[in-house]
């Protein structure tokens, strides 16, 4: 159509954004859940404890210090879920990468280094090289999943198994320890405005900033909702499907390689048997933050207060002194509820 | 001819000896939202006979069907088996009430085998309720014995041929030994060989007393095998005849029989250079041959019956099933397409048939689905989408197609078929096409929203764009092409200029 025929019916009045109205943004209810579950706490711990769970610097940092590393990791994989794909591979990814960054970062006044000819490394080297292996991997699976077809469920089982074999065999299973003190700091916490805060978190906040706002305002992240909505019809939109799905699957590889050298500074140690299970957590994270494993739904935003509800309860409950079994069965009710919450909310919604 | 006079008669003639129908359906009436898919409509099929229904694409044949197979339920009307008033709940329901139909799209389970398939729910069983394999394979051996059909029982059905697969599901469907058999366009997978093994089986079931039921496109077959046929247009019943009495055309003219009422806004605009020339496009076991020109400010309207191509076609030359060999030439440039984004660049945009399936994001906002295909055009500024411009840029076309939503973040689900439509022609008219496939532009929205979209067709074809229309409905085709290629399995069967089309012409070549 020419623009000026456009340009005319357009200036008809009452045409455009006149009745835009308010909504709440979708990730309202789960930020409520979090206050529910913190406030729920804070009660217990007047009744039982006799002192406030909330009101404490110490805790509140710790609460989401201990889920940093997932949290990382579940930025990554919640764009994976929206493509309507997943990863499986990034808790094995992150053992893999534990170990070789480690390796790397080994001081010299260390008899049994794993590279006797490469410690006293400027931090850098581990770190890059920790990128750089979940990246690799990253793109392996994207590239198995847009090459051959098959399953993401499939191609990401295939490179958790295998990364788990990698970060074993790497030093036959002998965990890698003496770390620098430069690498350390990366796990450790840094003054901010006279308030100490823990490096992980930081960067799990800066992670997810990044990606909500390539999700939200770059090519990128429209392409990744037009895939997941619907696969055909973003093709014949004349996106390039495996490419992009191999961009996703590399950013979600590098976040889990970041997420290694986290927990390794953290741990001043690397250990194969490190992220087992991660994956899940992650994944759990993102569906609780309102990510559909259907694809095409999710925000970063949801998954960072799901990242931070999984903190609070595990915080909360070892703040009342509850059996760690119970956290885990509880856990799994959370999860659950979530989504069956998520998908009635959906679904009245559709009606309205 | 008198079609409508001896339509009548033949109800009335029949009309007396009622307890003689095994299946008797009258007045029924069946809505969609927004169509009226069946109107008053009656169908009567005597017992040991081959009645076949005859009707354009869309003419309620298929509907009626699964009403009478008890898929759909009729919002009124009566539904008399073997002279007793029946209600169907539901196709087991109908199963077993004796009414087996075999549908167009195979519904086998490709990971059983062929005794599996056949006797599923029905399974023999041994003394431990456990399934006893012998006799399912006994079973099976003399159901194959009996219609000569020779395909191992034990071999898993993802390894048959697809006209292997067809004669499992005729055998399935005897297997219930219906009174009614339903068979929907049974021979369209079907070889020459295969076709007649299938009619001795029609001709056996016949001497047995069965009745059946067969829709067909095919001319040939209704005189092969059939006594007598209905025909069906628009939803409603024009007439039943005994099969003998008619000829070819007779039964063209009663399918076609409508008159153009909806008016088209054709202009007439100057036609210019070629944009786009076809030569020899072939993919493969799909369409042959196929070679057509489309100029700019032209309308190439292509008719032809579900699964002649059609859409086949309009995906290669988008390059989302790139072609096996055959040439495709923009503006005098030879050019290979092995992909939509390749095929965009060359100003292609392409609408898809099925809505839902390959065009809408459903679950995304009316922004979002009309941004997608041009966000690769220069509204990325410095990494970032330029929202403030594709929001201003979609705005205006949104207003400009009048889609009717709350607002640019409604979800694109909310919308109704006709809004949903014009989403999607937005987000194509946004990439400025110079070329701009069409598949069904208008298939289920309403006459308001249909008359827009032609008229904007018209606009775009005098803006000088070289528009490609497929469409099945035949007043569409006629009211806006400015020439008319006709498909029939695989193959272009002919091209009619404006001037000289008409339904029955375009039948001719559709059916061929």
């Amino acid at each position: 159509m020419s623009t000026e025929q456009a340009a005319k019916t357009a200036a008809r009045p009452g045409g455009g954004e006149m009745q835009q109205k308010r909504k709440l943004p979708p990730e309202a209810n789960i930020f409520l859940v979090l206050i529910g579950i913190a406030l729920f706490f804070e009660l217990l711990g007047w009744i039982f404890v006799g002192q406030s769970f909330l009101m404490n610097q110490q805790r509140l940092t710790v609460m989401i210090l201990q889920v940093a590393v997932i949290g990382i990791i579940a930025v990554g994989v919640t764009q994976v879920i929206i493509t309507g794909g997943v990863d499986l591979s990034s808790g094995s990814v992150v053992g893999v990468t534990a170990m070789m960054a480690a390796s790397l970062a080994q001081t010299s006044d260390f008899a049994r280094a794993v590279y006797p000819s490469l410690t006293d490394m400027p931090v850098i080297v581990p770190v890059a090289v920790g990128l750089l292996v979940g990246l690799i991997a990253g793109l392996i699976n994207g590239s198995l999943i847009a090459f051959t077809g098959i399953p993401p469920f499939i191609a990401t089982l295939g490179m958790m198994v295998a990364a788990r074999g990698v970060a074993k065999w790497y030093t036959r299973g002998q965990p890698v320890s003496m770390l620098s003190d430069n690498y350390a700091a990366i796990g450790s916490n840094l003054d901010v405005g006279g308030i100490s805060v823990p490096v992980p978190v930081i960067i799990f906040l800066v992670v997810a900033l990044i990606f909500h706002i390539a999700l939200r305002y770059t090519r990128y992240g429209k392409f990744t909702y037009a895939i997941g909505a619907n696969v055909q019809a973003a093709r014949v939109s004349g996106i390039n499907v495996g490419r992009h799905l191999i961009k996703v699957y590399a950013i979600a590889g590098l976040l889990s390689g970041l997420a290694g050298v986290v927990l390794s500074a953290r741990a001043i140690s690397g250990q194969a048997g490190m992220g087992v299970a991660y994956e899940l957590d992650a994944i759990a994270a993102a569906v609780i933050g309102g990510t559909s494993l259907a694809g095409g739904v999710g925000r970063i935003t949801g998954t960072v207060i799901g990242t931070i509800i999984l903190g609070v309860m595990t915080s909360g409950f070892t703040f009342l002194r509850i059996d760690a079994y119970y956290q885990e069965i509880v856990k799994g009710v959370i999860i659950v509820a979530a989504v069956i919450i998520d998908q009635h909310r959906q679904r009245k919604r559709r009606k309205a | 001819m008198s079609s409508a006079a001896s339509a009548s008669a033949v109800q009335n003639s029949t009309a007396a000896a009622t307890p003689e129908y095994l299946l008797q359906v009258e007045g029924v009436r069946k809505e969609f939202p927004g169509v009226v898919a069946l109107d008053n409509v009656s169908f009567r099929l005597k017992a040991g006979t081959v009645h076949a229904l005859m009707g354009e694409n869309g003419a309620g044949k298929s509907t009626l069907m699964k009403i009478i197979a008890g898929i759909y339920h009729p919002d009124s009307g009566s539904f008399q088996l073997r002279g007793k008033d029946i209600r169907l709940t539901s196709p087991l329901d109908a199963l077993e009430n004796g009414i087996a139909m075999i549908h167009q799209e195979l519904n086998l389970m490709p990971f059983m085998t062929v005794a599996e398939n056949i006797w599923i729910r029905r399974e023999p069983k041994n003394a431990l309720g456990l399934v006893d394999h012998a006799a399912l394979r006994r079973k099976t051996a003399a159901l194959f014995e009996k219609l000569n059909i020779k395909i191992d029982p034990e071999i898993e059905v993802r390894d048959l041929s697809v006209a292997n697969r067809q004669m499992v599901e005729i055998a399935k469907a005897v297997s219930y030994e219906s009174d009614v058999l339903i068979m929907d366009e049974p021979t369209s997978a079907l070889t020459e060989r295969e076709v007649s093994h299938l009619f001795e089986i029609i001709r056996d079931l016949r001497a047995q007393g069965k009745g059946i039921v067969y829709i067909t496109h095919k001319m040939n077959e209704l005189f092969e095998i059939a006594d007598e046929f209905s025909v069906f247009r628009d939803g409603r019943y024009i007439g039943t005849h005994p099969a003998r009495d008619v000829t070819r055309d007779d039964i063209i003219r009663m399918m076609v029989g409508r008159e153009i009422t909806q008016m088209f806004p054709k202009e007439v605009v100057p036609i210019g250079d070629v944009r786009m020339a076809v030569k020899n496009l072939t993919l493969k076991g799909v369409f042959h041959d196929v070679s057509f020109e489309v100029r700019s400010g032209e309308i190439l309207g292509v008719a032809g019956l579900v699964g002649s191509g059609r859409s086949n076609v309009a995906e290669t030359i988008f390059g989302v099933t790139p072609a096996t060999s055959g040439e495709i030439w923009i503006n005098g440039e030879k050019v290979t397409i092995d992909r939509p984004s390749t095929a965009m660049r060359h100003g292609m945009a392409f609408l898809t048939e099925d809505r839902k399936e390959t065009g809408c994001f459903l679950m995304l906002d009316v922004l979002e689905n009309m941004q997608i295909a041009i966000i690769n055009r220069g509204y990325v500024k410095a990494g970032f989408v330029a929202e403030g411009d594709v929001m201003r840029d979609c705005n205006v076309m949104k207003d400009a197609l009048r889609v009717k939503t709350p607002d640019m973040h409604e979800r694109v689900e909310n919308l109704s078929g006709g809004n949903q439509q014009k989403v999607l022609i937005g987000r194509w008219l946004l990439t400025k096409p110079k070329i701009l496939i069409l598949d069904e532009p208008t298939r289920g929205i309403d006459v308001g929203a249909k008359a827009e979209i032609h008229k904007l067709i018209t606009r775009l074809a005098g803006d000088g764009v070289a528009v490609i229309m497929i469409s099945s409905e035949m007043p569409e085709v006629l009211g806006m092409s400015d020439r008319i290629m006709v498909m029939h399995e695989g193959r272009v069967t002919g091209f009619l200029d404006r001037a000289e089309a008409d339904q029955v012409k375009i039948m001719e070549l559709a059916a061929h």
